[in-house]
């Protein structure tokens, strides 16, 4: 009965075929009107990049600023070079310059632009301007480059790049695409979410030329971009410029802050490099060389270096030795220099003689009475205990771990527990004779000059601390920085234990650091040598002033300059003049230290 | 009495090398559609919606798997219980259901969604040819018809409730099913008749003309026939009836929701809005006929980027084969698709029972419909619709219903010669 109805069907369903493929025969292959419509129709998303946020010193002086700039960009498909030779005088290119990038584009894609040339000035620009209606293909896009006024603070405010893979893996907001900016370091990298705003995209018509014919849907689709927030900063322009003029040529780093707020005035890594170097077409370049020059100047020394606390750490242990009321302002030692050496100073000497003298040998009696307090019968155990109770004590300083600056890639520095020696020589196997050398901040202990600062910044305080930071402000609204920098730090000791070691300190300067003394202002200081195994010792100075209002707290560290007294010290007494008066007028004091020759 | 269920020579290898043929393609495809030059992310990426649809690829041959394994009768003696489960949860879904755009169309448990709707279609399917298979039933008497529409139109109606007209309208593709099994012809002749009539009329701006033509039918058809008064009657009678019906239309279109009437004017001009509702019919037509003879290149496409297409990945994938490669890829996809409903036909009239043959034309039904209906959409031949292009869009429950719904046939078709003929 239904014989004829499967063919029926069948015949059907390749009627349906020939129908469809017949239409797209026609809209295909006959009607090229769609082509045309293709090209003249497309859609162009175009990405608006927001204006990053400028970042000011803590005076409201612009320190990054971004300059307009312009990228010469090709479309293979379109692209007609016409008069070779011509086109490369008009461009200023070499043929091989011009086969390389659009082999590369067209390698990238055929229908959309890549670079050509990238990175052409305000200038450059406005004479191609003129020439580039002759060749299709070929239009100007428009991004910006940081620039920085003055040359410094490089490794503070740090540099933006191209996001690299790892980068892109891990913004799990998928915010970022290839080719996209973002800080890379310092605060272009702490702060990249403020700093960068929000990506806007545009959706436009353009025809086969690229010339714009409106907004796609009247704009329906598209999003503005976001304009990223400024920030200022806590680093004063001026001290910052003053510092890297004494540092230049040298090898260390200074860190000063104001110990009322944890903020950094200046931060200052040498040698350094002209921050403007690592932005533009040269990023790459400047970048490689940079990376493999063999002073470093890209390492971070603030808080990427790390030293041997040195003399510094002995007032810590003064302090920590009032607090556990081990120690007196009376108690006194003999500078005993058979247990460890010593130089020529009047014994015995009480505490306060021991800090302005430095005397090593009774820092090594005091410290074992820190650490052996009979808690236990058994040599091992008391002093296993007595050192880990002591760690829990430094490490309020801020010592032993990352403070937790703006920055990323901040080194912690190293107090020894019980568990290091352990590992070393075996649980139960150790003593006070194996670990004494702590006691004058030598052996196993690391800090970075970004420590040591706060740790002036602790004694200028008498016992509390901010976690050191580098913006004051985003938006003008101080509320938006983290919190953690907004919150008090207590130390663990007495203010009242501070008195006698600021004036130890100050007397100090009479002792170790007479050309670090000002008439005017009472400095409060320490020197200290960090012993370098691979030459000459680290001059190493902290200090606050002035003393009895402190404004300024500074660690000073210059590599193989030998004493502290000399180098440091010099140099940190200058930073405090430079501050707190706004000009230096000790001539012969700055002109010794630009000329860097401490080692005699 | 049998060995064993699964007989991997009886497997009708033709059908399911083709079932994968489109399924690769349609893959490459939708990674053609989210791919972006400037973010390169590689084929396999779960962020995207190529990596996605691997797995519901990898899920829908674990349900292959299954299918093939179970016994051939199962699918027979579920059919009515399967069918009535899939109303219960179409009844569900307008009260449990996640809404998305005023529609309610999925139901489930977090991220994992499935849509009754069209998982539904394969158990309707069973449950007419179960209800159909008696040698007694017969579609040429009216009570049989009646009750085969009744079957096929409870869960019709509760599709529209959701609402989803698309997917309702899959549905009366089993009128394909009710040809081969003997539903008279003049039922047809009157659907084409109609749906010409409705399209000329919708189509012609001036129904004036359209009356006139049929006016001049009619009189044609009086003056060339016998001329009694019953006919002249009767002619006349249809003949006012169409015009009635011609005038009557702008009137039914006017009170449709604004979204259908703009999808059925787009397609009689799609100039009238080119960046508003006509926007998916231009910018498709314009993909595609930018495809040329062989194509853009694989990736290679400007027309399919950025989304601009709505469901550039589900129902409108066929714009970025047609843009890549062309009108070579499209008739490679085409004839694919005519080569394995040709195939399905074949396996279906080698049936021994009527069960099986009247599932396996449910099942060409269904593929020809989504497949006729979803390319004719995307080059303008045919209102917006949204259906996927079987085995070849994007997502889960497309994947997997169209794979059932294939699957349980060539399950039947291997286990045929288990089978007592019951074709009387």
């Amino acid at each position: 009965m239904n014989d004829q109805r499967p063919v029926a069907i069948i015949i059907f369903i390749f009627l349906i075929g020939l129908v469809l493929l017949t239409k797209l025969f026609m809209i295909q292959v006959m009607d090229d009107s769609f082509m045309k419509k293709a090209e003249r129709n497309a859609i162009q998303r175009v990405v608006d990049h927001p204006y990053r946020g400028l970042v000011y010193d803590r005076n409201g002086k612009l320190l990054v600023y971004n300059n307009p700039i312009f990228d010469l960009m090709l479309v293979p498909k379109e692209f007609e070079v016409g008069d070779t030779t011509r086109f490369l005088e008009l461009f200023k290119i070499s043929k091989e310059e011009l086969i390389e990038a659009y082999e590369a584009a067209r390698k990238y894609s055929y229908v959309k632009p890549s670079p050509l040339i990238k990175q052409i000035s305000t200038t450059e620009f406005a004479r191609m301007q003129d020439y580039l209606i002759d060749y299709p293909g070929l239009f100007i896009m428009t991004r910006s480059v940081r620039s920085y006024p003055l040359p410094i603070a490089a490794h503070a405010l740090g540099y933006i790049g191209e996001i690299n893979a790892r980068q892109l893996e891990r913004d799990t907001t998928n915010y970022y695409v290839q080719g996209d900016y973002t800080g890379l370091s310092g605060i272009e990298r702490f702060y990249e979410d403020d700093l960068r705003g929000r990506k806007g995209v545009k959706y436009k018509m353009v025809n086969v030329r690229g010339v714009d014919k409106g907004p796609f849907k009247d704009g329906e689709y598209d999003t503005a971009s976001v304009a990223g927030k400024n920030i200022t900063s806590t680093i004063d322009m001026e001290l910052q410029r003053y510092g890297e003029m004494l540092m230049a040529g040298k090898k260390g780093s200074v860190v000063a802050i104001e110990p009322k707020t944890g903020e950094i005035l200046a931060m200052i890594s040498a040698p350094f490099y002209d921050p403007n170097d690592l932005t533009g077409s040269e990023f790459s370049k400047t970048y490689r060389s940079l990376n493999s020059d063999e002073s470093k100047p890209l390492f971070n020394r603030p808080i990427m270096a790390t030293y041997p606390p040195g003399s510094i750490f002995k007032v810590v242990q003064s302090l920590i030795g009032l607090q556990e009321g081990v120690l007196t302002p009376e108690t006194t030692f003999a500078c005993n220099k058979s247990l460890v050496a010593c130089h020529n100073h009047p014994s015995p000497v009480n505490l306060f003689g021991a800090i302005r003298n430095s005397c090593n040998p009774y820092y090594h009696q005091a410290f074992r009475q820190i650490i052996n307090r009979e808690v236990s019968s058994n040599t091992y155990k008391d002093t296993e205990i007595g050192l880990n109770a002591w760690r829990e004590n430094v490490l309020k300083f801020g010592l032993g771990g990352r403070l937790g600056v703006d920055m990323p890639n901040e080194k912690g520095g190293d107090v020894p527990s019980s568990k290091y020696y352990d590992r070393f020589y075996g649980e139960g196997r150790w003593k006070y004779s194996t670990i004494y050398s702590l006691s004058i901040g030598q052996g196993e202990m690391l800090v970075t000059p970004l420590q040591m600062a706060n740790l002036a910044a602790i004694f200028a305080n008498k016992g509390y601390y901010y976690t050191p930071h580098l913006v004051k402000s985003i938006d003008g609204d101080a509320n938006q920085i983290p919190e953690k920098y907004r919150i008090k730090n207590e130390v663990g000791v007495e203010a009242r234990h501070f008195d006698m070691i600021q004036d130890a300190m100050a007397e100090a300067l009479y002792g170790t650091a007479t050309r670090a003394i000002m008439k005017d202002i009472t400095i409060a200081g320490k020197t200290g040598t960090a012993q370098n195994p691979h030459g000459e010792d680290h001059s190493v100075f902290v200090a606050f002033a002035p003393k009895e209002d402190p404004k300024i707290a500074i660690a000073v560290y210059v590599e193989n300059a030998g004493w502290g007294g000399r180098a440091a010290a010099s140099t940190a007494s200058l930073m405090i003049e430079k501050y707190i008066k706004g000009e230096v007028l000790r001539k012969e004091l700055q002109d010794y230290v630009l000329a860097g020759n401490f080692i005699y | 009495m049998r060995e064993s269920d699964i007989n991997i020579n009886r497997v009708d290898w033709i059908t399911v090398m083709i079932y994968f043929t489109l399924v690769i393609i349609g893959w490459f495809n939708i990674y053609a559609a989210v791919y972006d030059g400037q973010a390169e992310k590689s084929i396999f990426d779960f962020s995207i919606n190529s990596g996605k649809q691997l797995v519901w690829i990898g899920t829908a041959i674990a349900i292959i798997i299954v299918v093939m394994a179970a016994d051939y009768r199962l699918y027979e003696n579920l059919s009515i219980y399967l069918y009535l489960t899939f109303l219960v949860l179409l009844v569900l879904t307008p009260f449990v259901g996640k809404e998305v755009n005023g529609q309610v169309l999925s139901i489930g448990v977090g991220s994992f969604r499935i849509q009754p709707g069209e998982f539904a279609k394969f158990a309707t399917a069973l449950a007419l040819a179960k209800f159909m298979e008696r040698p007694t039933f017969d579609l040429s008497k009216r009570s049989y018809q009646l009750k085969a529409f009744g079957v096929l139109m409870l869960p019709v109606i509760l599709i529209l409730l959701q609402p989803d007209t698309g997917t309702a309208m899959v549905y009366f593709s089993l009128l394909i099913m009710f040809y081969r099994e003997g539903l008279p012809q003049y039922y047809y002749v009157l659907a084409f008749g109609g749906i010409a009539v409705t399209l000329l009329a919708l189509g012609i701006e001036n129904n004036l003309y359209l009356s006139g033509a049929i006016i001049a039918i009619v009189i044609l058809l009086i003056v060339l026939g016998k001329k009694s008064w019953q006919r002249i009657l009767a002619f006349s009678l249809i003949g006012v009836g169409v015009i009635i019906y011609i005038y009557s239309i702008d009137f039914v279109v006017s009170k449709l929701p604004e979204h259908q009437q703009n999808r059925i004017m787009v397609l009689f001009n799609p100039d009238l809005d080119p960046l508003g509702v006509g926007w998916n019919v231009t910018q498709s037509k314009i993909a595609i006929g930018s495809g040329g003879l062989a194509g853009k290149g694989y990736l290679q496409g400007t027309q399919t980027k950025f989304d601009f297409v709505p469901e550039q990945h589900t129902d409108f994938i066929f714009c970025t084969l047609g843009e890549e490669f062309g009108w070579l890829g499209s008739f490679v996809v085409i004839s694919l698709f005519v080569a394995l409903l040709y195939r399905l036909i074949i396996m279906a009239e080698r049936q021994k029972t009527r069960f099986t043959r009247i599932y396996g034309y449910c099942v060409i039904s269904i593929i020809l419909f989504h497949f006729m209906i979803n390319i004719a959409m995307t080059i303008g031949l045919f209102p917006v619709v949204g259906i996927p292009l079987p085995f070849f869009s994007y997502g889960g429950s497309s994947l997997w219903s169209f794979t059932i719904l294939l699957f349980i046939f060539i399950k039947m078709d291997s286990s045929r010669a288990m089978q007592l003929g019951r074709l009387g």
